[in-house]
């Protein structure tokens, strides 16, 4: 019988992906000194599993690859092999090319076999227990001189006013000539060193009983290689994090469609509505012998409906460690192309968030992340010049306030340069008021084709610029906000709703119809004087709102209802801003402030010009949510928000 | 389906919901058919044609509902308790439409089936699967799946055509 494997290729390429996720996160937070055997044998299953699906499915180079690499891990876990810090450098690189292969074969590219050869090669010659190619002699007597041991522990922060020597140490990064270079080295660091503390304790009285002194300079280059600047500063996240250690890691877990869970969501929905019905049904019972008991046992289907609810949301959800979990191989590559120190700090990994917010925060915010190392801090030696410590601190975090989740990105580098940017605004047109907060300096560099960067690098100059965080983010129903101070660091901060299945909404009245506006949308609500409103001749009104003039749309006149009132005086005016451009929509009245479920108007219908989709209020009813976008007029009258008028 | 069992020995009858759209009965496949509810308030949708009422939430989805009396301009497009809505289940696209009134469920076998005519009818013929005899009655049968996804009733996006 002939069975077709192709239908199981997308659950393979999908966990590949996630034991390629899993190899790497271990391999980041490893502990060179004293490798924890569980880590191991997860990195050694992650690459078992890969090898035997690809073999299964005659992926060869995918095999191949991973057939060398778990040779390698097995002996490693089995103690027969030490691991080095250049093996982890090969390993991640593996991961890397390894994940290219799996992307290759699922878009059904070309594989890059030279590159799948290249890594076998290397992984190959890890094995090698040969003596090293590149002059271990005088890298061993280099670092039993004093003055680098202090180097070394310089890159542990004891000495942080010592920024020459940091800069040595980290220009000595274990670039590719730096592969092979401890190899010597190795016998004598058996697996089992000495060092009780894995991470700090570098300095400390080793124990006497345990540790002959000829085997401290064998450790000192090792510990080094692994722990410079970048490399280290997982270890400090990952103490962070060890309570939660590895969020989502252990407990076991079924894979649902997405379609699933969405019904369920939505008959959960159905339940409350018809739940308030029965409440507002059992009211009507007062005074009958029921009444008591009927009320009690509405009581209790309240209860059970919300909770009902709340675990069905919660199912969609993920811990935002899936968009952290990337950033220290992306810090770490990142601060060693660009000579930089970074420490990164992780907070709140396992604050959750909408699984479709995940997926989408991912570019936005390393995005972010690149620029804060490449523009926001320093090189050690200006952070030496500025008096501040030679490593950077970042700090990702994410928390929950309301019924959002914040994630702020905290950089202690040069912060945003006020009159720069200002200087570019003139330069590129955009419009400025007299004298602008710092908020409003800050919101400029969000302009379109905005960037501050005085050489364009490889690293940040991707052509994909503030802007496109902004919208990518406003997509999500997030806005940003920064705060920067010259000289101390920048943070930025993102407001998401915890899920993309809700909207913070403004509920609004236009004739007999109600309709919900997004809230991130909406800047300001004022009922405008007879005199604010202006009328053109040829295409409708103004509204002066604070001396500027923005377009007047009337709800009614786009929807073709009939509304309570012609008036703008007598009805209200929203203030809205999309698109970077702002424009007041007038309505009859504002309803009050909700969040609404988000539902799909093209599962049984189409998509309607104007509405982003549609909600279903407390009463059961539906409410369509206007796509504030589609509302602005095309022939707007200035392409950034309305005239200016100082 | 119905030519292919029109030489059948012995014939399983199909089954179809009848419904009148003013002074005529019209048939469609049972199996379409989802359930049948009285009429609700709808929400307007913008710039839609007329016959397009608006959209209801049937159980946590967003559902049109089609006022075929108005679209084919026959009946009177009045909503009372007592309006009916046939919600059907097309290509697991969900529509409500509204008529005069529901009938019953008939079994037909093929014989009662006859070509439909040419005109005559509000439906476009393209549209009929044929007509019907039923003792004195005498029903449309509606092709409803060619109908509603068809570009006329403007369900669907035109992408999807």
């Amino acid at each position: 019988m002939n069975i077709d494997m192709s239908q199981f290729h997308g659950v393979f390429f999908e966990e590949s992906e996630e034991h390629l996720a899993d190899m790497e996160r271990v391999l980041m937070a490893l502990d060179l000194s004293e490798p924890d055997s569980e880590e191991l044998n997860t990195i050694f299953r992650a690459a078992h599993s890969i090898k035997g699906g690809s073999g299964i499915f005659g992926f060869d180079a995918l095999a191949s690859v991973t057939h060398v690499l778990e040779n390698l891990l097995d002996r490693i876990r089995k103690g027969s092999l030490a691991l080095r810090a250049d093996m982890v450098d090969t390993f991640l690189l593996s991961v890397d090319v390894l994940r290219g292969i799996v992307d290759a074969y699922r878009h059904g590219d070309a594989i890059d076999m030279p590159a799948a050869n290249r890594v076998c090669e290397r992984l190959e010659r890890l094995t090698d227990a040969g003596p090293a190619q590149q002059a271990p002699e005088e890298g061993f007597g280099l670092f039993v001189e004093p003055q680098e041991a202090t180097a070394g522990a310089e890159a542990y922060g004891l000495f942080e006013d010592n920024p020459p020597a940091g800069e040595s140490a980290s220009s000595q990064a274990p670039g590719d000539e730096g592969y092979g270079f401890f190899e010597a080295l190795e016998p004598a660091a058996p697996p089992s060193a000495p060092v009780q503390d894995p991470g700090y304790g570098f300095f400390d009285p080793l124990p006497a009983d345990t540790t002959p002194p000829s085997e401290t300079p064998a450790e000192i280059p090792q510990r080094r290689a692994s722990d410079q600047g970048e490399a280290r500063t997982d270890r400090r996240a990952q103490n962070r994090r060890e309570a939660d250690k590895t969020p989502g890691g252990d407990t076991s877990s079924i894979r649902v469609g997405v379609e699933k869970i969405d019904q369920l969501i939505n008959l959960a929905g159905e339940l409350v509505i018809t739940q308030s019905m029965l409440s507002q049904l059992g009211k009507e019972l007062e005074g009958s012998p029921l009444h008591e008991k009927m009320q009690s046992a509405l009581t209790l289907l309240e209860r059970n409906t919300r909770e009902m609810q709340e675990s069905v949301m919660s199912i969609r959800m993920l811990p935002i460690s899936f968009v952290f979990s990337r950033f220290p191989r992306v810090v770490r590559d990142l601060a060693q192309k660009l000579g930089k120190e970074v420490d990164l700090i992780l907070e709140g990994e396992n604050t959750e968030l909408d699984k479709g917010l995940i997926e989408k925060l991912v570019d936005p915010m390393t995005h972010l992340v690149r620029n804060a190392i490449d523009h926001g801090i320093e090189t050690p030696d200006i952070r030496a010049q500025r008096g501040k410590a030679p490593s950077g601190r970042l700090s990702l975090s994410a928390f929950h306030q309301g019924g959002n989740i914040v994630i702020e990105i905290l950089d202690d580098g040069g912060g945003l340069n006020r009159e720069r940017i200002l200087a570019k605004a003139r330069e590129n047109g955009l419009a400025l008021s007299e004298n602008p907060s710092d908020q409003e300096v800050w919101q400029l560099i969000f302009a379109p084709g905005f960037s501050t960067a005085s050489v364009v690098t490889d690293v940040s100059g991707r052509g994909v610029g503030m802007d496109v965080v902004k919208k990518n983010i406003a997509a999500m129903g997030g806005r940003i906000e920064i705060e920067s101070y010259a000289g101390m660091g920048s943070k930025f901060s993102i407001r998401l709703p915890l899920t993309l299945a809700i909207l913070d909404g403004m509920s609004l009245a236009v004739g007999a119809e109600t309709y919900i506006v997004p809230l991130a949308c909406i800047i300001e609500s004022l009922q405008p004087r007879p005199e604010d409103i202006k009328s053109l001749a040829a295409s409708g009104r103004l509204v002066r709102v604070r001396g500027e003039y923005l377009p007047l749309i009337a709800l009614h006149e786009f929807l073709h209802v009939e509304p309570r009132s012609r008036e703008p005086s007598q009805g209200i005016v929203l203030i809205l801003e999309a698109d970077n451009r702002k424009f007041a929509l007038f309505v009859d009245e504002l309803l009050g402030q909700q969040q609404v479920v988000i539902k799909s108007l093209e599962t049984h219908y189409r998509r309607i010009p104007g509405m982003s989709g549609a909600t279903i209020l407390g009463d059961g009813r539906v409410a369509l949510i206007l796509d504030v976008e589609a509302l602005i007029p095309q022939d707007a009258i200035a392409s950034n928000g309305g005239l200016s008028h100082d | 389906m119905i030519e292919a069992k029109a030489h059948a020995g012995r014939e399983i009858p199909q089954e179809f919901l009848t419904f009148s759209l003013g002074k005529e009965e019209y048939a469609i496949d049972i199996l379409r058919v989802q359930e049948i509810r009285g009429y609700e308030s709808v929400t307007a949708i913008a710039n839609a044609p007329e016959f397009i009422k608006g959209v209801i939430n049937l159980r946590g989805e967003i559902v049109p509902i089609v006022d075929l009396r108005i679209k084919f301009r026959v009946g009177e497009a009045k909503y009372d308790q007592f309006t009916v809505v046939i919600i059907l289940n097309i290509f697991k696209r969900v529509v409500g439409i509204v008529v005069d009134g529901v009938s019953d469920v008939t079994a037909l076998v093929s014989e009662q089936i006859k070509p439909p005519p040419e005109f005559g009818i509000a439906f476009d013929s393209q549209y009929l699967l044929g007509l019907g005899t039923l003792d004195e009655r005498m029903l449309i049968i509606v092709d409803i799946e060619k109908l509603m996804s068809s570009e006329e009733m403007a369900l669907v996006a035109q992408a999807e055509n």
